[in-house]
């Protein structure tokens, strides 16, 4: 392919001529560095390129060497315990390379050529397979078996398959097909921006547990689901989309930093090695992927990194595991694309954004889903997708946070003022929704209670009594309150400050099982009953207040699961105990 | 290396920008000496090229400059800044020349100015205490050695105090080196400027000070070089030099006003408020130059200062810093009016690295339990304090009345201190256990049980 030449330099925008055979979404090396680009558009003889790295010092007659190939990623063993910048170079062997500073131009291998993995092959010779086919696996982590499928759009014979030790650039098969015979090896690559293809996609019914009080009791989002973090700065957002990282039942988990800050990337490179998987007692980065790309990083590559995120999420949802992808933050995504759009002088449509933000973001968001992969074996895997928005000023008017809102069905909505009073996770609980309760039903009452379902409405309900009330108190003071609407301000301050307060810091705060929450929520309610029964035969509110057990029922959180039971107990009895004897007085 | 080549083709000048023709191969960011009719020098930078065509943006006054006589030479490289020790005591202009007097510097290294990301991988976690003494900020919005944490401020509001006192005092306690600092002005006053000056003569820091000013009557192009130029030199001294640097660069928002200014004049599509749509950007490279590396000894912390428009957070510059920047330092017109100094408003503040940086071993074990107290006691006593001027103190409950009591011995004990007040964190901390004596035990919901009864009785018995 003829090589072009650089024609006008913009920051990140690069026009280039002689690129005549070059087709939309090419990767293109720039310069004598070998910059990395990709083609965003053709008119006439001029491709315009965007560059995904610094072009400080390139000019005009430089030279452009297209590829021929758009942007892809390499999926196979070894991406698991890796860490990405936004185009797949995993930043460890950058560091190798080009020391502290990520110097430009540098070319990697995204996965480990030299590794060789202990390929057991499940098919044999001779056996007919057809696309996303199972034909044997790799142990890729002590954690997680590696499948590897023929890859899309391929179907026939198998042969020369051979069980032992390959590196990814070896043949381990075969697949004779009518075209001819195509070799399969443990890495294939795929086009970041073509989804994956499924034979079927599911309706969600089973909940993504994160271990957070807040997300599983209240506003779950299902396997396969999605769900926005919209929050202004300094709300905690980061935070709590590190709990669902570490916390949540997902096989795989793909953290996407775009646009991160670097001493937060750190922080997250520096915790996740030292997580251990509370299931397996491993160590977390054996299922988890880390795509960083800093602030500070080339535009172009952060509009990049959140593709590369989720491609790789489908690629470990194909071989049938749940697949958590959270992306930090889509807002600093959208921005790139909008500052690509403005550098191509595009007409731009609100707030600066191109006209195409919405259909962009409803693009990813449906790569989520829970499916059923190609291949006869019927594997069903999931992609959930957890995007963080940070809304200018915390304006949810603007245009990111809108059309995420619109093709997402999970609003935790961060609320700075509750942050500001330490109320973690600052989850506003009034504004928040989930439109997967309904869906989520059957399995909460066969999988936790029957109750379930009941238990979270009425909590629900209190809590928004409570923020009636809140507006009289506000008036004339709690003193003047009814008795019975004390009462339910107390129990609702008690499932604010017992149960929906979570510390992420706290060794056994930090992760409640759905059966710790439930034991949780019941003793809560149970107590606000009682005082309801309580305070309806005559008793003061203060009288209540003042009960030593409310203080142990504050205590359940920080209590280790296996001991949860017998506390729960314990406390039934003190409440029997003391509701009993203030019964006594109230007659007396 | 490309040889430096002369053109005489201005064919237009904009505002601070020059539209020269018939260049052929300009490097996108290649510096440019620009020599008028009169024989003036002044500097300027490649921000587009295409074959036949550069626009440059001018760092000075374009008055002078006119279509035929100018000269435009093409220097063949991008931004760099010659780097040395020697770099620490002097005043340099916006540009990095000496503005004071000195002679100007013999070194060999030359430096890029824009200097490349660190890599993530390379970073080293934040987590060493600095105690600034300032008790709002070591006991509720901890910063650590690599952060960079901005104060927001406003016209009218001693930032600038604030700023020199932390400057002054910033130590980590077990550790007997003092911070060297670099200082960058952009478009500040030149009484603002002597200010800080005299500031750090008088603790004798100006040794190990280096300043960049570029005034609010310099060129104001100059102010997109002049913080990039302190980094380079704050990078120079931490990472070969393993000095702790603190960079303090005030005001970013007249930096950002002359990103604007640019944006402008090139007739780029505006983001907010005019902004142009890289803002974020271009700060992420600024602000994300603070850090630590593995291995190496120095560190850059970065105390960027901006002064918020109409005091309004959700102003493009506050908003885009904030969401890059660990935290933030909240400047509040209200408390300055009730007359504390320093009136930092801790709810609106924020040290998103505070807990690497606290606890047993670093500062006390009860640290956290007891910001998180001071925070929610607070936060609640201002509601009552809200609530009481509606229906009145007596109408409050008794419990009630204990918060709206703490939050004015928050504010009149905690946050308030001198200007010149040093105070270590065992004070601070013990402060806080006194500003929440009024609270029963049962209303301690913060910290846990036998840290109340370790700190809350010893603070008692003294």
């Amino acid at each position: 392919m003829a090589d072009g030449k650089v024609v006008r330099v913009s920051g990140p925008v690069v026009a280039a001529l002689g690129l005549e055979r070059a087709k939309m979404f090419d990767v293109v090396r720039v310069g004598e560095q070998g910059l990395v680009g990709e083609v965003i558009r053709l008119q006439g003889g001029t491709a315009t390129l965007q560059i995904y790295e610094d072009t400080t010092g390139l000019r005009p007659g430089d030279k452009v060497v297209n590829t021929g190939q758009a942007l892809s990623v390499e999926l196979g063993p070894g991406l698991l315990t890796s860490i990405y910048d936004g185009i797949q170079r995993p930043l460890n062997v950058l560091k190798e390379q080009s020391g502290d500073f990520i110097s430009r131009g540098l070319v990697i291998p995204a996965l480990d050529e030299k590794r060789e993995w202990e390929f057991k092959p499940i098919k044999k010779n001779g056996d007919k397979v057809v696309q996303g086919e199972i034909i044997g696996e790799v142990q890729e982590t002590p954690l997680v078996s590696h499948k590897i499928m023929v890859p899309p759009g391929m179907e026939g014979t198998l042969k020369d398959v051979k069980a032992g030790s390959y590196n990814i650039r070896e043949r381990v098969a075969t697949v004779k097909t009518l075209e001819g015979d195509v070799p399969v090896f443990l890495a294939t690559k795929w086009r970041v921006k073509t989804p994956r293809p499924i034979a079927k996609k599911l309706a969600p019914d089973t909940p993504l547990l994160t271990g957070q009080r807040v997300f599983d009791t209240f506003f779950p989002v299902a396997k396969g689901g999605t769900a926005a973090i919209p929050g202004p700065f300094g709300s905690g957002k980061t935070v709590s989309q590190q709990q669902l990282a570490k916390w949540s039942d997902s096989k795989i988990i793909v953290y996407v930093g775009c646009g991160e800050r670097g001493n937060e990337m750190t922080e997250v490179l520096a915790t996740f090695p030292e997580l251990e998987d509370p299931r397996s007692k491993r160590p977390l980065m054996e299922r988890t992927i880390l795509v960083a790309n800093t602030s500070n990083m080339p535009v172009a590559a952060r509009e990049a990194s959140i593709y590369t995120g989720i491609t790789i999420a489908e690629y470990y949802r194909d071989m049938g595991y749940d697949v958590a992808l959270m992306a930090d933050s889509t807002s600093r995504w959208a921005e790139a694309l909008r500052e690509i759009s403005g550098r191509l002088e595009e007409m731009p449509g609100e707030e600066g954004y191109p006209a195409y933000l919405g259909r962009r973001l409803a693009e990813f968001y449906e790569r989520a889903g829970k499916s059923v992969a190609l291949g006869p074996e019927g594997r069903v895997g999931s992609v959930t997708v957890v995007g963080a928005v940070s809304p200018p000023g915390g304006d949810f008017s603007e245009p990111v946070s809108q059309n995420t809102l619109r093709v997402t069905r999970v609003f935790w909505a961060l609320d700075a003022s509750l942050a500001a009073r330490r109320h973690f996770p600052s989850i506003n609980w009034l504004n928040s929704y989930s439109l997967y309760s309904e869906d989520l039903r059957s399995w909460y009452q066969s999988n936790v209670a029957k109750e379930w379902p009941d238990l979270r409405a009425e909590a629900l309900e209190i809590l928004q009594k409570e923020a009636e009330l809140q507006d009289i108190v506000q008036l004339v003071g709690y003193d003047a309150l009814p008795e019975s609407e004390k009462g339910v301000m107390d129990v609702a301050k008690m499932i604010r400050e017992d149960y929906l307060q979570q510390s992420a810091y706290d060794p056994v705060d930090t992760y409640a099982s759905i059966g710790k929450q439930y034991l949780m929520l019941k003793t809560i309610l149970t107590f606000g009953r009682r005082e309801a029964e309580s305070l309806k035969t005559g008793a003061q509110a203060s009288q209540v207040a003042a009960m030593p057990v409310k203080s142990k029922i504050s205590k359940v959180k920080w209590t280790p699961e296996d001991q949860v039971t017998s506390m729960v107990k314990e406390i039934e009895g003190d409440m029997d105990a003391q509701f009993g004897s203030l019964a006594q007085e109230v007659r007396a | 290396m490309v040889q430096p080549v002369s053109y005489k083709t201005v064919d237009q000048v904009a505002g601070p920008l020059i539209f020269v023709s018939k260049v052929e191969n300009a490097a996108y960011g290649e510096m440019v000496e620009i020599t008028n009719a009169m024989g003036e020098r002044i500097r300027g930078q490649v921000l587009d090229t295409r074959a036949g065509l550069s626009v440059v943006q001018v760092f000075g006054a374009t008055m002078g400059l006119n279509v035929g006589d100018t000269s435009v030479r093409f220097l063949g490289e991008t931004a760099r800044i010659a780097v040395s020790d020697e770099m620490l005591g002097r005043v340099f202009d916006g540009l990095g020349n000496p503005r004071d007097g000195g002679p100007a510097l013999v070194s060999k290294e030359k430096v890029e100015i824009v200097g490349s990301g660190i890599n993530p991988y390379s970073r080293e976690e934040p987590s060493e205490f600095i105690q600034t003494g300032i008790s709002s900020i070591d006991g509720m919005n901890t910063l650590v050695r690599g952060q960079k944490l901005p104060i927001f401020s406003a016209a009218g509001l001693p930032h600038n105090l604030l700023a020199a006192q932390i400057a002054r005092q910033a130590k980590v306690l077990g550790s007997s080196e003092s911070f060297s600092v670099v200082f960058a002005a952009m478009g500040i006053t030149s009484e603002e400027a002597n200010f800080f000056i005299r500031q750090f003569e008088e603790t004798g820091a100006l040794e190990r000070t280096a300043l960049f000013l570029n005034l609010s009557s310099d060129p104001s192009m100059e102010r997109i070089l002049t913080p990039r130029l302190a980094l380079t030199t704050a990078e120079f001294l931490a990472y070969e030099r393993e000095m702790h640097v603190l960079v303090i660069l005030t005001d970013m928002t007249n930096y950002c006003e002359a990103l604007r200014e640019i944006s402008a004049a090139r007739d780029e599509v505006p983001g907010r408020r005019g902004y142009p749509g890289y803002t974020y950007t271009d700060l992420a490279t600024i602000y994300e130059r603070a850090g630590k590396i593995k291995g190496r000894k120095g560190s850059i912390t970065q105390l960027p200062i901006l002064t918020m428009p109409a005091d309004d957070k959700t102003h493009p510059i506050p908003d885009l810093t904030g969401y890059i920047t660990e935290g933030q330092v909240y400047v509040s017109r209200e408390l300055e009016r009730t007359g504390i100094y320093p009136p930092i408003d801790v709810l609106e503040s924020l040290s998103r690295l505070m807990n690497q940086g606290i606890g047993q071993g670093r500062t006390r074990e009860d640290h956290r339990g007891l910001a998180d107290q001071l925070y929610a006691s607070y936060a609640q006593g201002k509601d009552m304090r809200a609530l009481s001027a509606i229906v009145g103190e007596e109408a409050l409950s008794e419990s009630d009345r204990k918060f709206l009591k703490v939050a004015d011995r928050f504010e009149k004990m905690f946050v308030r201190q001198g200007a010149s007040e040093d105070r270590s964190i065992e004070q601070t901390l013990n402060i806080g256990w006194e500003v929440i004596d009024p609270l029963s035990d049962s209303e301690i919901k913060r910290i846990k049980p036998e840290l109340i009864e370790k700190y809350r009785r010893r603070s008692k018995a003294k």
